[in-house]
């Protein structure tokens, strides 16, 4: 391809999907489908925009699915895993064996030979993780027992590839050519050295992750340059990605292992939001090449044949899921939800599918019929989802009463983020997790997220300006954001950023001086704290003690001189534009402050000696 | 109408049931003003001239408050030592609270049997309540008795009921009255 065709290229399929996609979101088909019906399009069957290298695109767009799996990944706390466990190996586990038995059992039916239909009830038993995730989330349904469900099942799905990938050369008759997808290095190795070399791969992925990333990502950060930060999170993922290619595993997994790895470091939510616009736009693609590479000829041929197929292994899914969704106990609406979701085959089998082409395992028509049914179950999904929506749902949902069971898989949402955590959010934050508030902390400063690490906080690093950063550190859910940078202008872009996307947080501010406080309240802020007014008034008191003033007397002094400088910051707010009438009140106001505080001392009889206090006589 | 003002003392509203009851009891109205002291002022800082403020702008000043040792809680204290001033409130010139009424609505862990000659405290509520009665006189206000819910250690959810709609029928009372 040369540069110009790239760009025709890019330009066909950004175009596409920038006016199909909000027109299939709009009519609430979701992205997943818009995407699919603009990769038709544009594909050779209806435009021909893009031709045959639909293909390659494919691969390429695969990619997506990898930085998926590793946000996925990076999403997946060990102790979420740990808490998911029954229903990950239950659900997700029955369900790949049970699918894998009826489907190969109608396959052998159809006169298959036991081997391929083995493969065949392995590959159909997939579901995808890229539709259904990317669905779940849109509707807001990640936290709810379906969601939780759906997730464990793809999870599990997820991990049972590499086992998979395993089998299949044992189900092949044929001897086994070098297969067109998996150019690995370790090919010649014998049996053993391959599983050894996996093995150490994964583990040195492990210890890497554990004990060398953070280190170096702290140097990154320490340069404070955030593109060369961007740059290291997509140098991560790719490197795992070519170093599982290279040893034959599939980078999808290992990717997720990576982000698992790094899930309990304190970059986390920093690495999440620099992959997060690739991983959307690649996933897009992803979807877009999947639409375009469909063989509309074989479909429209053969209607009958194919939707014979898909409906099959879609009502074949969805009855196994939904029989262990009563015996896991789902609620009837969830669970109806759950089934249908998960009920298309996914991304993999087109991985599988080559690959087994490769081992000689399926003819080539077959295989063909066999792609078309998977992107057409693929694309009905969100239709079914749709359907389901508008039909049952809504009348199940109102007869079901809310069960609260899926409260212990909730994970943990905070309800105050903490942005800067120097000597003044520090102090905040002990004092807030000491009454048993649950804070997240983002810091920018990479030796203080390590050293707080150290103590046993919570910190990770990021720049809160950024508003995709606080989003993944689940801003959605804040009811209070503390502002509490050091520099104003990044804590007026917090501010700024913040207030606008989400008016119903509460902002606590902290400002420096007084024109600090000025700006805030400029902004709309309504707590403003200007960090060394408390301390000094109160160091103030303490002085009167020492002097020899009760200590009764010098508290009331605090809180009188404390009442009349709020009330004056709100007075000069007003006034702070006309220089000359702001100073000539600020001096008027101190003079009464002083005449007051006399008064309440009991030292009215000074007044008389105070020159200023004559003149105003 | 006359205008209500309650003014409620309580260190730790959110332990005592029965006065949340009180206040869930308390009919929506414009001319009901609800104050809670110890919200307001958690550093005992009184604003004097705003509380001047708020008595002369209403004719039935209820203190809502639980009996701690025979007497009020110490900010209610402050606060009448604070607000009632020399030449406002009495002596001379001090006729701003001049027949507004005076009502305290009061709790108290013992029972009505246990305020009594012969009960456990030896002497009735009322009795306690002496030196208020005696502040409302000397500024010229109209005493009245006390609103008491008695024995709260001990009342049922039924109780509770009770004692809230008896409540609520004796502020709709006090708003009926034709007082100015």
């Amino acid at each position: 391809m040369n540069e110009l065709g790239f760009f025709v290229q890019a330009l066909i399929y950004l175009t596409s999907a920038i006016i199909i996609v909000p027109i299939a979101n709009r009519l609430g088909l979701g992205s997943v489908l818009g995407y699919l019906i603009a990769g038709i399009v544009i594909g050779p069957f209806v435009f021909g925009f893009v031709g045959t290298e639909g293909k390659d695109m494919l691969h390429f767009a695969e990619f997506g699915v990898v930085m998926m799996l590793f946000a996925i990944g990076l999403e997946l706390e060990l102790d979420l895993l740990w808490r998911l466990k029954f229903w990950l190996l239950g659900l997700g586990g029955l369900q790949i064996i049970l699918t894998t038995a009826i489907t190969a059992g109608f396959a052998f039916g159809f006169g298959f030979h036991w081997k391929p239909s083995l493969a065949l009830g392995l590959i159909l038993s997939l579901s995808s993780t890229a539709i259904v995730l990317q669905t779940l989330k849109e509707k807001g349904l990640m936290k709810s027992v379906s969601g939780q469900a759906a997730f464990s099942v793809l999870l599990f799905q997820d991990m049972a590839v590499i086992p998979i990938l395993a089998i299949f050369p044992m189900l092949s008759d044929a001897e086994v050519t070098t297969s067109s997808q998996g150019h690995s290095l370790i090919e010649h190795l014998p049996g053993y050295a391959k599983t050894l070399v996996v093995l150490s791969v994964v583990v040195g992925i492990i210890l890497v992750g554990r004990y060398l990333l953070s280190p170096f990502f702290r140097l990154l950060a320490k340069s404070g340059n955030r593109e060369i930060f961007t740059g290291a999170s997509l140098l991560l993922v790719i490197a795992i990605s070519v170093l599982m290619g290279a040893v034959g595993v599939s980078a999808a997994l290992g990717t997720f292992l990576g982000g698992v790895v790094l899930a309990s470091s304190e970059y986390r939510h920093e690495l999440e939001s620099n992959i997060e616009p690739f991983k959307g736009l690649l996933l897009g693609l992803f979807f877009l090449s999947v639409g375009a590479s469909m063989d509309i000829p074989v479909v429209i041929n053969s209607p009958s044949k194919i939707l014979g197929i898909v409906f099959g292994i879609i009502f074949i899914k969805a009855l196994v899921l939904f029989l262990l969704g009563l015996t896991f106990r789902l609620p009837l609406d969830q669970n109806l939800y759950f089934s249908l979701a998960l009920s298309q085959v996914g991304e993999f089998s087109f991985v599988l599918f080559g690959y087994s082409e490769g081992l000689g395992l399926f003819r080539e028509e077959s295989i063909i019929i066999l792609v078309a049914c998977v992107a057409v179950s693929m694309a009905i999904t969100p239709v079914l989802l749709l359907l389901y929506e508008k039909t049952f749902f809504g009348l199940l949902e109102s007869k079901i009463p809310k069960i609260h069971s899926d409260q212990n898989i909730h994970k943990q949402e905070n309800p105050v983020i903490i942005c800067g955590f120097g000597r003044f959010g520090n102090m905040l934050g002990r004092f807030l997790r000491s009454n048993g508030i649950a804070i997240t902390i983002l810091d920018f400063d990479a030796d203080r997220v390590e050293m707080l690490g150290r103590f046993g906080f919570k910190v990770y690093f990021g720049d809160p300006t950024r508003l995709e950063l606080l989003e993944s550190a689940g801003l959605e859910h804040v009811k209070v954001l503390v502002a509490a940078l050091d520099n104003p202008e990044k804590q007026t872009e917090l501010i700024r950023n913040v207030s606008q996307h989400y008016p119903q947080i509460k902002i606590v501010a902290r400002a420096g001086d007084r024109e600090d406080a000025y700006n805030l309240k400029e902004m709309g802020v309504t707590y403003i704290y200007r960090e060394t007014r408390e301390t000094a008034v109160q160091m103030g008191k303490d002085v009167l003690k020492i002097l020899g003033t009760r200590a009764h007397t010098a508290e009331k002094a605090k809180n009188l001189f404390l009442k009349h400088d709020d009330d004056t910051f709100h007075e000069l707010f007003a006034l702070r534009a006309d220089r000359v009438q702001y100073m000539s009140h600020a001096k008027q106001r101190n003079a009464e402050l002083e005449r007051l505080m006399f008064v309440d001392l009991g030292k009215e009889e000074e007044l008389g000696r105070d020159p200023w206090s004559e003149m105003e006589r | 109408m006359p205008k209500i003002l309650i003014l409620l003392v309580h260190p730790v509203l959110e332990k005592s049931k029965a006065n949340q009851m009180l206040l869930d009891s308390l009919p929506l109205s414009e001319n009901i003003t609800l104050r809670d002291l110890y919200e307001e002022y958690p550093n005992f800082f009184i604003n004097v001239k705003a509380e001047q403020e708020l008595l002369s702008n209403h004719q039935i000043i209820i203190f809502q408050h639980p009996l701690y040792w025979y007497s009020c809680p110490p900010l209610m204290k402050l606060w009448i030592d604070m607000v009632l001033e020399d030449g406002w409130a009495y002596g001379p010139g001090g006729n701003k609270l001049l027949g507004k009424k005076w009502i305290q609505v009061i709790t108290t862990g013992g029972s009505k049997d246990a305020y009594s000659k012969g009960g456990f405290h030896g002497y009735s509520t009322e009795e306690f309540l002496l030196p208020f009665r005696r502040t409302a006189e000397l500024c010229g206000m109209d005493y009245l008795n006390p609103f008491l819910v008695q024995g709260t250690f001990q009342l049922n959810e039924e109780d509770l009921q009770k004692e809230s709609s008896r409540y609520s029928l004796f502020i709709n009372h006090l708003l009926g009255s034709n007082y100015e």
